[in-house]
């Protein structure tokens, strides 16, 4: 009576690779999930200053970006080395900024528009002169709420 | 001609394929939490503008930075390390001394009526001052206002102002004590139109 026979003892069986796929697909939505698309290429050289009083910025699709900074270097030979104003994708001057809030604007719900931000990407390099104007520029279009962009630092260094 | 059973499709590629849109994704997108200095810029100027009312000098933390990036503080030499700890003392006051500024009784909630430092915080910079020096400035002036939030309400409620706040979502009581704080500390961070003398 051999009711309980002995498994055949061969090698080990392959590990099924069949989930792997499904593994990998999650973390690929994951990222999808929690990225958000480059919206712009940069065409100014931003290195943003460090501080320590900083606030997180929420509601992304509530803030526009304003770069400011010299050009990068593929681009100085043409544009020269003087501090630009970037606003979406193109260089601009200070006159473009009011046009760029109503555009801005006009994308957003309307119930919203007062919750905007406009975010300044100002490389550490650049003069307050330029950035002063955009902030003028930025008064006459009534976008009051502001943010300078920065990165975390625990201390600030002489 | 006899049929044969289509074979199994093998699977063993999928993840090859997965990987590669995985990578895609990974080099394009940006994970970067943005944070930065959260800031108010007063309203337009208006065309008929009567004279802004006269503010005495004793209120007035006057902060100049030149083109050099040199700090001048109430009329000192000073460095960016030191203006936390100056500003800090303006803020808070002292009623006693007369070169701080004066104390207006103001109705408070939560406190009722108590003292308030009329103090104004004047901020000037140049044409040429570089943007690393105007945020240090900055953050540092924005520091002093947080860090005499943040002794005040250790002081009255044990705990800290952002404490406070992140209590204030789910309690009415925390909001108020929040928003109290904040008036006995008013943020008056003025910031004067730029001078253009060290502009080459």
């Amino acid at each position: 009576m051999s009711k309980f026979k002995k498994k055949k003892s061969g090698g080990q069986p392959a590990i099924s690779t069949a989930s792997l796929p499904d593994i990998v697909f999650m973390l690929l939505f994951f990222f999808m999930v929690t990225t958000v698309m480059r919206e712009v290429t940069l065409k100014v050289k931003v290195l943003t200053p460090q501080a320590t009083e900083i606030n997180k910025l929420e509601r992304k699709s509530l803030v526009s970006y304003i770069y400011i900074g010299e050009p990068i270097p593929a681009l100085q030979s043409q544009f020269g080395t003087a501090d630009r104003i970037q606003l979406n994708d193109a260089f601009a001057t200070k006159n473009d900024i009011i046009q760029f809030v109503e555009a801005e604007r006009e994308q957003t719900d309307p119930a919203e528009v007062p919750l905007m931000t406009f975010s300044m990407k100002v490389d550490l390099e650049s003069e307050m002169g330029i950035v002063t104007d955009v902030k003028q520029e930025l008064r006459k279009a009534n976008a009051l709420k502001i943010n300078y962009s920065t990165r975390k630092t625990d201390a600030i260094i002489d | 001609m006899a049929r044969r059973e289509a074979p199994e499709i093998n699977a063993g590629s999928m993840a090859d394929i997965a990987f590669l849109l995985l990578i895609f994704f990974l080099v394009t997108t940006t994970m970067d939490v943005d944070s930065g200095l959260t800031r108010k810029l007063p309203p337009p100027i208006e065309e008929e503008q009567e004279d802004p009312p006269e503010v005495k000098q004793r209120n007035v933390f006057q902060v100049l930075v030149n083109a050099n990036d040199d700090l001048l503080v109430e009329g000192e030499p000073m460095l960016v390390s030191n203006l936390r700890e100056e500003a800090m003392k303006f803020i808070i006051g002292d009623p006693n001394d007369e070169s701080m500024p004066e104390f207006k009784m103001t109705e408070v909630p939560v406190f009722g009526t108590i003292p308030v430092s009329k103090q104004i915080v004047s901020l000037q910079n140049d044409r040429g001052t570089s943007y690393e020096m105007y945020i240090k400035v900055q953050n540092e002036l924005v520091g002093a206002y947080n860090d005499v939030r943040d002794d005040y309400a250790m002081e009255k409620f044990g705990k800290t102002l952002s404490q406070l706040e992140k209590e204030a979502e789910n309690s009415e009581k925390a909001k108020q004590q929040a928003a109290a704080v904040k008036k006995v500390y008013p943020q008056r961070i003025s910031e004067a139109e730029p001078k253009n003398i060290g502009d080459q």
